[in-house]
């Protein structure tokens, strides 16, 4: 009975955070496109705006469920559950510290690669539902974007796994530290078990995985729709892509799982490449950085910090570049990111055997 | 293809510069307004937002905003409302027996406004009225800030007359004729 009492409260936990996360996201998103733009972005509910993105989800909660009449209702009432529990379920196999993951599992990357994936079915209901034109134009483009670029995405961190050996994300984590196992060589030549720091971090474990960060990187964002990969639902195209007939609540969860599926994608990508919850910090001689920096707190404190790092370079990057066209985002994935995503996974087999002896 | 690549990193990390220098300039915020500064163009850096019930942007005094009439000055010539392109000029006048009295600029006044209104709701501000205007009593103000709840406040009225006055004026005139009208018979 407590069992699942657990299982209740760290689901609760998790929920409550995406949701803490999402709102305080949707405003710095704003603030940072007004400060890039020259504006100043929301400023008059609170102080200095802060009460907006609450003001917002309480309008929403508000508001009547309106389902078009040409509707397919159950599609269209089950896509945004479908949605938000896919990326939901990501965060379950995430390590937040040392020794603290919802769910330790042995197939923790592969887990997290296969729910994200039914992200793609939610988005097709939800078009097809709808029974819109723009919606069906929108969730299609999603669909084949979604899928195409979960190929460099998957090639990329498979050259990380291979040099990891490991596809439980607490393992991963745990290796690119000061608690590692084994040794880990910076750049395949100097041996820094014991120092740590940024320096043991995958990133640095071979010059080819900054390559096949940036890949996944980029991939990520066509995965979580994000601009400038944003064409499923290109307000200028196609009014608002797959959620044009969404609003109320169902609209917010539609909203909350995009804003979840940024952490979580930059949250794959710093557990994977960039140190997870090791501090950047390396021991320097009787200075022990790492060894101070390390524990419980401090772990969920680097993983916040470095995954709100990425999301800000997420929310830098929309407010900078324009929307891809279909064409150039698809050339864009097969001609350039997959062939250089299997450069990187050759060179990570070539890096196992010949350097890593 | 690889080139073409290369050059879209390239473009995009120039593009990302260019944005977090104006994330970080947005720090400070753009102090000289006045676009009559002989520097106004020279500040591009820093917040532009004029966070306006509470801080307004300076105009000049002979700014083109809402209508204002001297009614004291008008001669009821019915000019501004046909030269208005969206009529939203409507005015009625009350023909007097002999001269009320003389303008400033000593045109005389043969006619009684009964009724000046403006409604600035749909006023376009193009400034037709006050060009036409031979007295120049019809001019653009620098008022631009007038809320109203009620769409009606939106019609200002210019007449100084009230409604009696304005039957009495009519009475008048009336009487005038027909006293004209019985002369001539005669």
């Amino acid at each position: 009975m407590a069992f699942y009492l657990t299982y209740l409260i760290i689901g609760i936990v998790l929920f409550g955070f995406i949701a803490g996360f999402t709102l305080f996201a949707v405003y710095s998103e704003r603030k940072i496109a007004g400060f890039v733009q020259d504006r100043l972005g929301p400023m008059e509910t609170g102080k200095y705006g802060s009460l907006q993105t609450l003001a917002d989800i309480l309008k929403l909660i508000q508001k009547e469920f309106i389902t078009p009449s040409a509707a397919d209702n159950i599609l269209f009432a089950a896509a945004p559950v479908i949605i938000f529990v896919a990326v939901f379920l990501g965060f379950a196999v995430m390590p937040w510290a040392p020794g603290m993951a919802p769910s330790a599992l042995n197939l923790g990357l592969f887990y997290v690669l296969a729910i994200i994936s039914v992200d793609a079915i939610g988005l097709l209901m939800a078009g097809w539902g709808s029974n819109n034109k723009f919606s069906l134009l929108g969730s299609m483009r999603a669909v084949a974007q979604i899928v195409s670029y979960e190929i460099p995405a998957g090639i990329a961190l498979i050259s990380v796994v291979m040099i990891a050996q490991s596809l439980n994300l607490q393992e991963i984590a745990l290796n690119q530290g000061i608690k590692a196992a084994s040794p880990q060589l910076f750049i395949g030549l100097w041996d820094v078990s014991g120092i740590g720091g940024i320096l043991a971090w995958n990133v640095f474990q071979a010059p080819h995985l900054l390559l096949a960060y940036v890949i996944f990187f980029i991939a990520s964002l066509a995965e979580c729709n994000r601009a400038p990969f944003d064409i499923p639902e290109a307000e200028s195209e196609l009014v608002g892509g797959f959620h044009t007939e969404y609003g109320g609540l169902r609209f917010a969860f539609i909203f909350l799982a995009e804003y979840a599926m940024m952490f979580l994608v930059a949250m794959i990508g710093v557990v994977v490449f960039l140190g997870a919850w090791n501090t950047p910090l390396p021991n320097i001689g009787a200075l022990k950085l790492a060894d101070w920096t390390t524990g419980l707190v401090w772990g969920i404190f680097w993983t916040l910090s470095k995954t709100l790092l990425v999301v800000g370079v997420q929310m830098w990057i929309r407010w900078t570049l324009p929307r891809l066209r279909a064409d150039q985002l698809m050339s864009l994935c097969w001609k350039v990111l997959t062939p250089l995503a299997f450069l990187c996974m050759a060179i990570s087999g070539i890096w196992r055997v010949w350097v890593m002896v | 293809m690889f080139k073409t690549t290369l050059h879209a990193f390239i473009t995009a990390a120039k593009g990302l510069v260019v944005t977090l220098a104006h994330l970080f300039g947005a720090r400070r915020s753009r102090k000289i307004r006045d676009v009559r500064k002989v520097d106004y163009f020279d500040k591009q850096d820093g917040v532009t937002t004029v966070q306006f019930p509470r801080e307004k942007m300076p105009i000049p005094e002979v700014a083109r905003y809402q209508l204002d009439v001297e009614i004291d000055d008008c001669i009821v010539c019915d000019l501004c409302a046909k030269a208005c392109p969206v009529d939203c000029i409507t005015i009625e006048s009350v023909k007097s027996p002999d001269v009320i009295g003389k303008t400033s600029d000593g045109s005389v006044k043969r006619l009684y406004a009964a009724q000046f209104d403006i409604d600035m709701a749909k006023c376009m501000y193009c400034g037709l009225c006050t060009v036409v205007c031979p007295t120049e009593c019809i001019v653009m103000t620098d008022q631009y800030d007038r809320s109203m709840t009620n769409l009606a406040e939106l019609t200002y009225s210019f007449t100084d007359m009230t409604a009696e006055e304005v039957e009495q004026k009519k009475r008048e005139w009336t009487r005038f004729q027909a006293e004209k009208e019985a002369a001539k018979n005669k």
